[in-house]
């Protein structure tokens, strides 16, 4: 296990002071998420208009690799379609499953896809996905 | 004790993590297995496996001989009047939840008061959360002092003449804090209520004695003190056990079954239905005969030994925050519970995992209580009897680079 590959200074710099980190108004969705074994929590707030994600942010607490990627992934998915979102969250998840490992492919996750080196790292798996599977569940319901 | 001569006794400890000889200090979790204990499960597998009680054959005869006679070295372990009296279960959650429901639920009213510690384990706290909601009964806590210990005053103000039952833990898995089981009891007993023990963080650690704490319950899993997963003990007192209705019904567990009413066996069997764990059972019997050839007197010495080494060393680092380390009472386990300043536990943990040391992040399962104390989640390593000063080197060399990891100081 090469911990530099994980705690990148992106990564570090994300978890440090999330950008996203804050309330927005009137969001169209409030999604808690929670890592119940190990205590990760976020409450993710998306507003979505005309079909797009129109401002996006999160609270909680975690990991420096729950909050980061939580944080990088609002940064991704601010402007973008719903559909986009999905697309992404799937090409996300294939990464941390070690599916897709192309770099020109990942390039779509920008700063997200410096999580790539998770897929070597099982106890942290759910660390990273915890804020996709959150939003999955914000635009799916219950069952994404 | 820079190195330690149990380990021998361990070869599973004789392996690599990341590549550095591993180091595991999540002993609160669960320990590692002696030989002596492997050979046991192995040779009930091996030699004397057959299902107890239900065949009249010598093979059978043997595997509930086996099983009979843990259930003897159990009593006499922890001092029970009578082997009828321990019940195996699979783990203390199982335990808890037999007394919950089959004691609990059968004699707690409306309006009847439930005291619990906030120290106490998910599994000592939702089962009985559960019971107050089914029969509108109140669930309440019995809070800290500063140090962690139980508030002695609290004891006394919150158990009442409404009181039913007490459920508290021995000794606390986040902070290691032994409680005064006795002085709960004896005001448990004044008011009339019954007290329910989880000794899970106690019995691997120090000589208890259910009749001289005076406890009407009392509940512990073999994995937590060197025998296998999936067996566990309640103790209870005889006549309460006797008045008590079956958690689980079926097999094992009956005398007569008629097409609409059953009468059930004698104790321990109503309380055992279906096929037991007699493999773990003979797991729990080796543990037991490991612990006693040791002696509680050098666990206990190689435990405090372990935490009198740590406890100087962390708070020679500034960014580590200690809980539950300055009690007065001399009352502390082998249990050493921190956060690195700025730091998440489990960020914590996954750095001390690449230089192979095995720690435990997170809430514990005592989500109250870290609420309680204001804290989202902790770092936990906790010392078994073959653990060294090597060991806690190890772990302090580890934190050493965790903020640099982080990339907090250069
Ligand atoms: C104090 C305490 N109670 C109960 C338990 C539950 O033990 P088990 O999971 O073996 O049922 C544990 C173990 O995590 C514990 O530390
Ligand atoms: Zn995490």
């Amino acid at each position: 296990m090469i911990l530099d590959d994980i705690y990148t200074e992106l990564i570090a710099e994300h978890s440090r002071s999330p950008e996203h980190r804050h309330h927005i108004d009137n969001p169209t969705f409030t999604e808690r998420g929670h890592n119940p074994s190990c205590g990760d929590e976020i409450t993710l707030e998306l507003k979505v208009a005309d079909g797009k994600i129109a401002d996006a942010s999160f609270t909680g607490v975690g990991c420096a690799i729950s909050q980061a990627s939580t944080d990088m992934m609002i940064e991704l998915l601010k402007g973008k379609s719903v559909e986009e979102t999905q697309r992404l969250a799937n090409l996300f998840l294939s990464m941390i499953k070690g599916d897709v490992t192309d770099e020109a492919e990942l390039e779509d996750l920008e700063d997200a896809a410096a999580l790539k080196n998770i897929a070597n790292m099982p106890a942290r798996v759910k660390c990273a996905t915890l804020a996709w599977h959150t939003l999955n569940s914000a635009i799916n319901g219950r069952k994404g | 004790m820079s190195s330690n001569k149990y380990i021998r006794d361990f070869p599973i400890l004789n392996q690599t993590m990341n590549g550095k000889p591993i180091v595991y200090l999540d002993n609160g979790a669960t320990t590692q297995k002696p030989d002596s204990v492997v050979r046991a499960i192995c040779g009930y597998y091996g030699g004397c496996n057959a299902n107890p009680h239900r065949g009249a054959y010598e093979l059978s005869v043997k595997a509930t001989d086996i099983y009979e006679s843990a259930r003897a070295k159990v009593a006499k372990f922890i001092n029970a009047e009578k082997p009828m009296e321990i019940i195996f279960t699979k783990n203390a959650t199982e335990s808890l939840n037999l007394v919950a429901y089959s004691y609990g639920l059968n004699n707690i009213n409306v309006g009847d008061e439930i005291v619990l510690t906030i120290l106490e384990h998910h599994s000592n706290l939702v089962p009985w959360q559960q019971v107050a909601k089914a029969k509108g009964a109140i669930l309440k806590y019995i809070y800290l002092d500063q140090d962690g210990n139980v508030n002695d005053e609290e004891i006394d103000s919150k158990i009442t003449e409404q009181t039913k039952i007490v459920a508290l833990t021995q000794v606390s898995n986040v902070l290691g804090l032994v409680n005064d089981v006795k002085k709960v009891a004896d005001k448990a007993h004044s008011v009339g209520a019954v007290v329910v023990v989880d000794g899970s963080q106690s019995v691997p650690h120090m000589k208890v004695d259910v009749k001289a704490l005076n406890v009407d319950f009392f509940a512990f899993s073999g994995h937590k003190m060197l025998a296998p997963m999936g067996i566990g003990v309640l103790y209870g007192k005889e006549k309460l056990l006797e008045d008590m209705t079956p958690f689980l019904t079926g097999g094992d567990m009956i005398e007569y079954v008629e097409e609409q009413t059953t009468t059930f066996a004698e104790l321990p069997s109503k309380f055992e239905a279906g096929t037991q764990n007699v493999g773990g059972a003979a797991g729990l019997s080796a543990a037991i005969d490991y612990i006693e050839k040791i002696g509680f007197d050098e666990i206990e010495r190689i435990e405090r030994e372990l935490v009198d080494y740590a406890l100087p060393r962390l708070r020679e680092l500034p960014y580590i925050e200690l809980y539950g380390c300055n009690s007065k009472k001399s009352n502390k386990t082998g249990i050493v519970t921190f956060n690195v300043k700025d730091v998440h536990p489990h960020d914590v943990a996954t750095i001390l995992d690449a230089e192979g040391v095995a720690i435990r992040a997170g809430h514990h399962c005592a989500q109250p209580l870290h609420r309680y104390l204001g804290i989202n989640s902790t770092c936990r390593a906790s010392f078994y009897l073959y653990n060294s000063t090597d060991d806690v080197d190890r772990l302090i060399e580890g934190l050493k680079k965790v903020r640099k990891v982080m990339h907090l100081d250069s």
